[in-house]
This record gives C-alpha cells, sequence and structure tokens, in this order.
C-alpha cells in the first residue's frame, strides 16, 4: 500500500489525507474550482438525498427499514431541539437538522477509506461554527433587544461578582464558536491521522499485526466519534439557541 | 491509503487545514453543500416525514378511538342482552303463574261441580232410602194387620178387621 521509503527510513505522511486538490487536474485551487473536498461535500448531498428522500418516498404508515431509519433521525433532533430549545425552538428545526446531518453524513463518509474528509476542515467547521454563533447572536438580539445582554448578567448571584462574572460569561460566549468549531475538525482530523500512522506502521512486518489491530480498533472509535461529534455539535447549537431565545438565567 | 508522492513536494510541513489559499474554496461549496441539504430537508423530506408520523399517530388515535366505541357497543349489546334475558324471565314467569291460575280455576270449578252433583246424589239416595223405609213400614203394617187377624181367626174369633187395624197402628206408632 504505502510506498516503500528509500534510505530504510519509516516516511509516512498522515496529514496528506487532508490536502485539497482540484478534482479535474491542473494545481490551482480558485475559489470556484472542484476539488476532492467539494466531491465529497456532494456525495453527502446524495448521502442525504438516499437516507431522507429515497427512503421515505413511499410515505408508509407502516415503515420500510430505511424509512424507519429517516424517521428515527427525524424524531432524534426533533426532541433534541424541542427539549433543549422548548416549542419556541422548533422553528429552527429545519436548520439543525441540516447541520447534524451534513455533519453526520460527512464524517461517516469521511471513514471509508480513500475517501476525503470534509469535516476535518477548520474552515468547513469554522463556517459552521460561526454561523451559528452569528445567527444565534442576531436573533437574541432581534427576539429580545437590549436585555439580550441579561446572559451575560447573572442575577442569581451576589452582586459584587456580577461584573466579574459578566467578563467571563462574555468571554466564554466568544469563545463558543472557536470551541464548537474546533472541536468537530479537531476530533475528526485526529483520528484519521491516528488511523493513517497505525497503517504507516504496517509497513514494518514486525510490529504489522499490532498496527493492523491497531487501525481496526481506532476505527471502531472513529465511527462512535463521527457520530458523538454530530450529536455534539447538534446539541451545543441547541443550547445557544436556547441561550438566545431565553436569555435570562 | 498510499501517501501520495504529489503531497510531499507541496504540502511537505504543516497541516493542510491551514491552507488559507483554500479556504474561500471550501467555503464556497459548503455552503453551496448546506443551501442544497437544506432546500432538499426543508421542502421534501422533513414535511413528508413530519407528515407520515403525523398520520401514524393520527391512525392510532383513531384506532383506539374505534376500538374504544367497539367496547362500548359490546357493552352496550351485553346490556341489552341481560335486559332481554331478564324480561323473558319475567314473561316466563307471569304465563306460568297464569297457567297456575287458570288450572286452578278449572279444578276449583271441577271440584265445585263435582260436591254439587255429590250432594245432589246424595239427596236421592236419602228419598230412595226414606221411600223405601216408608215402604217397609207399610208393608209391616199390612203383613200385622194380616197376621193379627189369621191369628185372631185362628185362635177362634171373628177378626174385627177395623179393631185390628187400630190396633196395629197404635202398636207401630208406640214402638217407632
Amino acid at each position: 500500500m504505502a510506498e516503500p521509503t528509500e534510505g530504510g527510513g519509516l516516511e509516512f505522511y498522515p496529514m496528506d489525507q487532508f490536502i485539497i486538490k482540484p478534482l479535474f487536474g491542473g494545481d490551482v485551487v480558485n475559489w470556484y474550482t472542484p476539488t476532492n473536498s467539494t466531491l465529497w461535500l456532494f456525495l453527502a448531498i446524495l448521502a442525504i438525498i438516499g437516507l431522507m428522500v429515497l427512503t421515505t418516498s413511499r410515505r408508509a404508515i407502516v415503515p420500510s427499514r430505511g424509512q424507519s431509519i429517516a424517521e428515527l433521525a427525524y424524531g432524534f433532533v426533533y426532541k433534541m431541539v424541542e427539549d433543549v430549545t422548548g416549542k419556541d425552538g422548533i422553528k429552527y428545526f429545519p436548520y439543525i437538522m441540516t447541520l447534524f446531518l451534513f455533519i453526520l453524513c460527512a464524517n461517516f463518509l469521511g471513514l471509508i477509506p480513500m475517501s476525503f474528509t470534509t469535516t476535518s476542515h477548520i474552515a468547513v467547521t469554522a463556517v459552521m461554527g460561526f454561523g451559528v454563533f452569528i445567527a444565534v447572536t442576531v436573533l437574541g438580539f432581534v427576539k429580545n433587544g437590549a436585555s439580550f445582554l441579561s446572559l451575560f448578567w447573572v442575577s442569581a448571584a451576589p452582586l459584587p461578582l456580577r461584573p466579574i462574572l459578566a467578563i467571563i460569561e462574555l468571554i466564554s460566549y466568544f469563545v463558543r464558536p472557536v470551541s464548537h468549531s474546533i472541536r468537530l475538525a479537531g476530533n475528526m482530523m485526529a483520528g484519521h491521522a491516528v488511523l493513517k500512522v497505525f497503517a504507516g506502521f504496517a509497513q514494518v512486518a514486525a510490529v504489522a499485526p499490532i498496527a493492523i489491530i491497531g487501525v481496526v480498533a481506532i476505527y471502531g472509535l472513529e465511527v462512535l466519534v463521527s457520530a458523538i461529534q454530530a450529536y455534539v455539535f447538534t446539541i451545543l447549537t441547541c443550547v445557544y439557541l436556547k441561550d438566545a431565545l431565553h436569555p435570562h438565567h | 491509503m498510499a501517501t501520495e508522492t504529489t503531497g510531499e513536494a507541496t504540502q511537505a510541513a504543516g497541516m493542510p487545514q491551514l491552507e488559507f489559499s483554500t479556504f474561500p474554496n471550501q467555503i464556497f461549496w459548503l455552503v453551496i453543500t448546506l443551501v442544497v441539504i437544506y432546500l432538499i430537508l426543508s421542502r421534501v423530506a422533513l414535511p413528508r416525514i413530519g407528515g407520515v408520523l403525523a398520520e401514524r399517530t393520527g391512525t392510532i388515535t383513531n384506532d383506539i378511538a374505534k376500538a374504544e366505541e367497539l367496547k362500548a357497543q359490546a357493552v352496550e349489546a351485553e346490556a341489552a342482552y341481560n335486559r332481554a334475558l331478564a324480561e323473558a324471565r319475567s314473561e316466563a314467569q307471569r304465563i306460568a303463574a297464569e297457567a297456575r291460575a287458570d288450572i286452578q280455576a278449572g279444578l276449583d270449578d271441577a271440584i265445585a261441580k263435582a260436591d254439587a252433583e255429590i250432594s245432589a246424589k246424595a239427596a236421592e239416595s236419602e228419598k230412595a232410602i226414606a221411600e223405601i223405609r216408608a215402604g217397609a213400614l207399610e208393608s209391616v203394617k199390612e203383613v200385622a194387620t194380616v197376621t193379627a187377624a189369621e191369628i185372631v181367626t185362628a185362635l177362634g174369633g171373628k177378626a174385627d178387621t177395623k179393631a185390628v187395624a187400630a190396633a196395629i197402628e197404635t202398636r207401630i206408632k208406640g214402638s217407632a
């Protein structure tokens, strides 16, 4: 699999799998160039169509297996939105569902060997993270006006502590999009890099069995992480949305 | 999972994630992707699944309501059956009582008739007995008279028929 290396030194490039290349040749990545990232983004769209649209085409009262999965995903996110944000958060359900399904499908597609993990790129997760942050902040001010700022004024705390808490709250609020996006990209990138490192060690006959077992184990872990990160991203989005809708502690 | 040699030259160091020149490209295609997914979900998939789920809940609720209705009907039918049974029973009792009364009346009638017949027969018999008795008395008188007259004649007297008869009369009356 991996290239035999010259000079006896073990050489592998765990980060090369994340390189963005134009899909149809050439070296220049313009803003419009279809790249390998584009391909896997579009495959994520196809996966979502297959999961949510094709399976439900019969609209069966007694669902088929595929339709049950679609209904399960729907019910899972719907209930999450309802539980975390309350009834008035339901109207943002399609947006949250979009994020959840995109992250879930992109994560799982990235686990296919030789594929490209779009969600391992900070550019992708940052767009979503900051998108959520900006949308939620704007929504908070539109819905609550200036009283949205009471989110930072912890009225439950003793008065002398409140300014200090306000500063902490303010900082943590602005850190949100960063942690939100880096958490996802970091998890995906680290997992895939570790997989690649183990795969690289498989070149050495002595440790190959351990390396292969390691790859299998890490792969299993990555399947778990893929689903969990999609869930975490989604539920944090719900939590931020709840803060915007009900900023009062 | 080959590490292609093409990467070596261009990306030898660092993370491809921090290759800022690819950011506009990624953001552009990501935004398109998200918009497409949003449109697919909000226009097609979510209303459809929501509809199916609502329909299912509706169907289940309807079925439960229908089952409850049927159960109520069954209970009602049972009550009607019980009512009919009680009615039939009381009707049967009424008919039996009527029949009993009828029979009793007939019986009483027959008894009364029989009693009347018996008493009539008894009266008749009594009359006949009385007649017989009277007849016997007369016969005794006659026989006594004749015998007395004969005895008188045999004793050498002249039987005075009238005197004998009177004597007999007194004798019988006295003994009677």
